[in-house]
C-alpha cells in the first residue's frame, strides 16, 4: 500500500528556505503531479520523499510508517530520473535486474521478473544491449523497467519526459498513464509542463516558491482556481487578466477570462479591439487582440473564423465563466 | 560531420601529418640508429644515415660497464611505487572534491596546480637538505616520495575530472535501487571509475619513468634509475654518442612498449572531457 503523508515538511539550504512548510496527503494508488515553474521546489520535494535529501523539519510517513529517517533504499520507493540515470556499463537486462539483485533475490526469479517487465515495456529485443545503443525513448523505458520490477510502494518520476522530443513525449505520456492503470500503484510525478499535469494526474499539486498554491483534480484547478497564480499557470493559452474599470464592474480587483471563454464577433460585443497576431493551428485560431482601454487579450476561436492582422473585432467574455480576484490575488467566490 | 573533403586536400593533410609525425619521431629514430654505430661514425660529418657498419658493440659495452637491470629495477620500483602511492592519496581526495565539493574546492585545486608552475630547482636545496638529514638520499624510498609529491597535483586533477564526469543521478539511482554504500562502490562506482583510474595510472608511470631532475639530483649509485644510467654516459671525460644512444634506447624501450600497448587508454586519458 503506497500512501504518502507529508507533515510540516520543510527544507532549508543555508539561509534559504526552499520549502518553508508543506502538508500533503497522497492516497494509495493515486497519480499525483507536482507542477510549477522552475525553482518552485517541486524536485526538492520529490527528493525529500525519496530520501535523497534530508528534511530540515517535519515528518514523512510512507505506508503508515514514519520514514523521515530512513535511507532511500528502505523507503520502498522507485524513482525514474530526468537523465534516466542508467548504469552505462551494464546491459539492459542487468540494469533492470539491479534492484532485484540488491534485494538478494535468486537468479531464476530475477530472470522471470526481468523478462516480464521487458515484455510490458517492449524491450525484449534489447535486453542484451548497452544503454548507449538505445534511443532516448528506449532508455526511458529501461529506466521505467528498472523502477517497476521490484513492485515498489510508489513510483517517483522527476521530469522524466523533458529530454524527449515532442512526438515521443506524447507517446510516453500515454504509456505512463496506461502503466498506472495496469499497476494501480501510487505515482508521484514532477513536471513543469502543465499539459502533462492536466492529462496524467488524478490530483495536481501546484507549487510556487516552495508553497502549495492549490491541490485538486485537473478540472477542479481549471474551473475553480484559488488564486491568480493557479489561474495563470493552468490552461493553455494562458488566462487573460483584466484590472481597472472592467474588473470593478464585476466587483473585483482583477478579472480572469480564459481565451476559450471569449466570444468573437465582427459586428458587436462588449469590448472592441484590433487583431495583432493570428496564430492558425488549423482546428483553432489564437487571436491576440489589442482591446481598446484594456490591453492585449488572447482569444481562442474556431479555425474557420477568418481574420487577419489589423482587422477590427468585438470580444464578449462569457460572464458565467469569469473568474474574479481580490487585490491579494485570491479568488472571490 | 560528413564534410566533403576533396582528394587534393586529403593528400595535403596526409603529407603534413606525416611530416609532423616524422619530425617528432626523428630524434628517437636517430638515437636508435646511432646506438648501432661505432663512436667514430656517430660523430661523422656529414652524418651517415643507414649505410654504416651495424654493430651491437655499444649495447654489450654499456651492459658491462653499468648494470642495466639494476637501474631498470630502480626505475620500475620508483615509477610504479610513486604512482601507486600517489593514487592511494589522490583517489580519496579527488573523490571528496568531486562528490562533495565545498566553496573552497576550486581554490584548493588551483593551489595544487600552481605548485607545478614553480621551477623545481627553486626548492632543490631545502629538499636536498631534508633528504640528507632524514637519510633518504640515494634510496628508492626517497625517490618514490619525491616523485609522488611532484606528480600528485596532476594525478588528483586527472582523477577529479574523471570523477566529475560520473553523473550524480546514477549514484542516486543506485541508492534508490537499494544498494548499500559498499554495493554502490562495487557495482556502480568502481566499474565507471576504472577507465579513468587506468589512464591516470598509465600517464603517471610514464611521467615518473621520464622524470630526470629529481632522480638525478637525489640519487647517486644505489637507487639510480634509468635516467641516471643515461646521464652517466655524458661524462666530463667526453661524450660517447653511440653508447649514450644505446643507453637511451635501452632506457626508453620499456616505456615505449607500455605506451604502445595502452595508447587507446592514454589518448582517452589526455583528451577526456574534450569530446563527448
Amino acid at each position: 500500500m503506497g500512501s504518502i503523508t507529508l507533515k510540516n515538511v520543510s527544507k532549508v539550504f543555508g539561509a534559504h528556505a526552499v520549502i518553508p512548510s508543506i502538508d500533503l496527503d497522497i492516497t494509495d494508488g493515486e497519480f499525483v503531479v507536482f507542477v510549477g515553474p522552475s525553482g518552485c521546489g517541486k524536485s526538492t520535494l520529490l527528493r525529500l520523499i525519496a530520501g535523497l535529501e534530508d528534511v530540515s523539519d517535519g515528518e514523512i510517513v510512507i505506508d503508515g510508517r514514519n520514514a523521515t529517517e530512513l535511507p532511500p533504499a528502505r523507503r520502498g520507493l522507485s524513482m525514474v530520473f530526468q537523465s534516466y540515470a542508467l548504469y552505462p556499463h551494464m546491459s539492459v537486462r542487468s540494469n533492470i535486474a539491479f534492484p532485484l539483485k540488491m534485494a538478494g533475490e535468486d537468479k531464476a526469479s530475477i530472470d522471470k521478473k526481468v523478462e516480464d517487465a521487458a515484455r510490458v515495456l517492449n524491450l525484449t529485443d534489447y535486453l542484451d544491449r548497452k544503454p548507449r545503443q538505445l534511443s532516448g525513448g528506449q532508455r526511458q523505458r529501461v529506466a521505467i523497467g528498472r523502477a517497476i520490477v521490484r513492485q515498489p510502494e510508489a513510483f517517483l518520476f522527476d521530469e522524466p519526459l523533458s529530454n524527449l522530443d515532442a512526438a515521443l513525449r506524447v507517446n510516453m505520456r500515454l504509456e505512463i498513464s496506461q502503466l498506472h492503470q495496469q499497476l494501480k500503484t501510487t505515482m508521484v510525478y514532477v513536471t513543469h509542463d502543465q499539459v502533462e499535469a492536466m492529462t496524467m494526474a488524478d490530483k495536481i499539486v501546484v507549487l510556487n516558491r516552495g508553497r502549495i498554491e492549490q491541490v485538486g483534480s485537473p478540472l477542479d484547478l481549471y474551473r475553480r482556481p484559488d488564486n491568480l497564480f493557479v489561474a495563470g499557470f493552468i490552461g493553455s493559452p494562458k488566462m487573460n487578466f483584466v484590472t481597472g474599470a472592467p474588473a470593478a464592474a464585476h466587483q473585483a480587483h482583477t478579472i480572469g477570462i480564459r481565451p476559450e471563454h471569449i466570444a468573437l464577433s465582427k459586428d458587436q460585443g462588449t469590448w472592441r479591439g484590433t487583431v495583432g497576431v493570428a496564430e492558425h493551428l488549423g482546428s483553432d485560431t489564437f487571436l491576440h487582440v489589442n482591446a481598446d482601454g484594456i490591453g492585449t487579450l488572447t482569444a481562442r476561436v474556431g479555425g474557420d473564423f477568418a481574420v487577419t492582422h489589423g482587422d477590427q473585432v468585438y470580444l464578449t467574455p462569457d460572464a458565467e465563466r469569469l473568474h474574479r480576484f481580490d487585490e491579494k490575488g485570491l479568488a472571490i467566490r | 560531420m560528413a564534410r566533403n573533403v576533396s582528394t587534393g586536400r586529403k593528400l595535403i593533410t596526409t603529407v603534413v601529418a606525416w611530416t609532423i609525425g616524422i619530425l617528432i619521431f626523428f630524434p628517437i629514430l636517430w638515437t636508435f640508429l646511432t646506438s648501432f654505430k661505432t663512436e667514430a661514425q656517430a660523430i661523422a660529418s656529414p652524418p651517415v644515415f643507414l649505410f654504416f657498419d651495424w654493430t651491437t658493440e655499444n649495447y654489450s659495452e654499456v651492459q658491462s660497464r653499468s648494470d642495466y637491470l639494476k637501474h631498470f629495477m630502480n626505475s620500475v620500483v620508483v615509477s610504479f611505487g610513486s604512482t601507486l602511492l600517489g593514487l592511494l592519496i589522490a583517489i580519496p581526495s579527488a573523490w571528496a572534491m568531486a562528490f562533495s565539493p565545498t566553496k573552497r574546492t576550486k581554490d584548493v585545486l588551483m593551489w595544487m596546480l600552481s605548485t607545478k608552475m614553480m621551477p623545481p630547482v627553486g626548492v632543490l636545496v631545502p629538499m636536498y637538505l631534508i633528504f640528507r638529514n632524514w637519510g633518504l638520499l640515494d634510496t628508492r624510498t626517497g625517490l618514490v616520495i619525491v616523485l609522488t609529491l611532484i606528480n600528485l597535483p596532476i594525478i588528483i586533477w586527472m582523477l577529479y575530472t574523471y570523477f566529475k564526469e560520473i553523473p550524480g543521478e546514477i549514484l542516486e539511482a543506485a541508492r534508490m535501487d537499494g544498494a548499500s554504500l559498499t554495493k554502490e562502490i562495487i557495482y556502480v562506482l568502481t566499474p565507471m571509475a576504472i577507465p579513468g583510474i587506468a589512464s591516470t595510472l598509465l600517464l603517471n608511470i610514464i611521467l615518473a619513468w621520464n622524470e630526470a631532475f629529481w632522480t638525478l639530483n637525489l640519487s647517486a649509485a644505489k637507487a639510480a634509475p634509468l635516467t641516471a644510467f643515461i646521464a652517466s654516459y655524458s661524462s666530463p671525460e667526453g661524450l660517447f654518442y653511440a653508447k649514450l644512444s644505446a643507453a637511451s634506447t635501452m632506457a626508453i624501450a620499456p616505456i615505449l612498449i607500455l605506451g604502445w600497448f595502452s595508447q587507446k587508454q592514454l589518448v582517452r586519458g589526455l583528451t577526456f572531457g574534450a569530446v563527448k
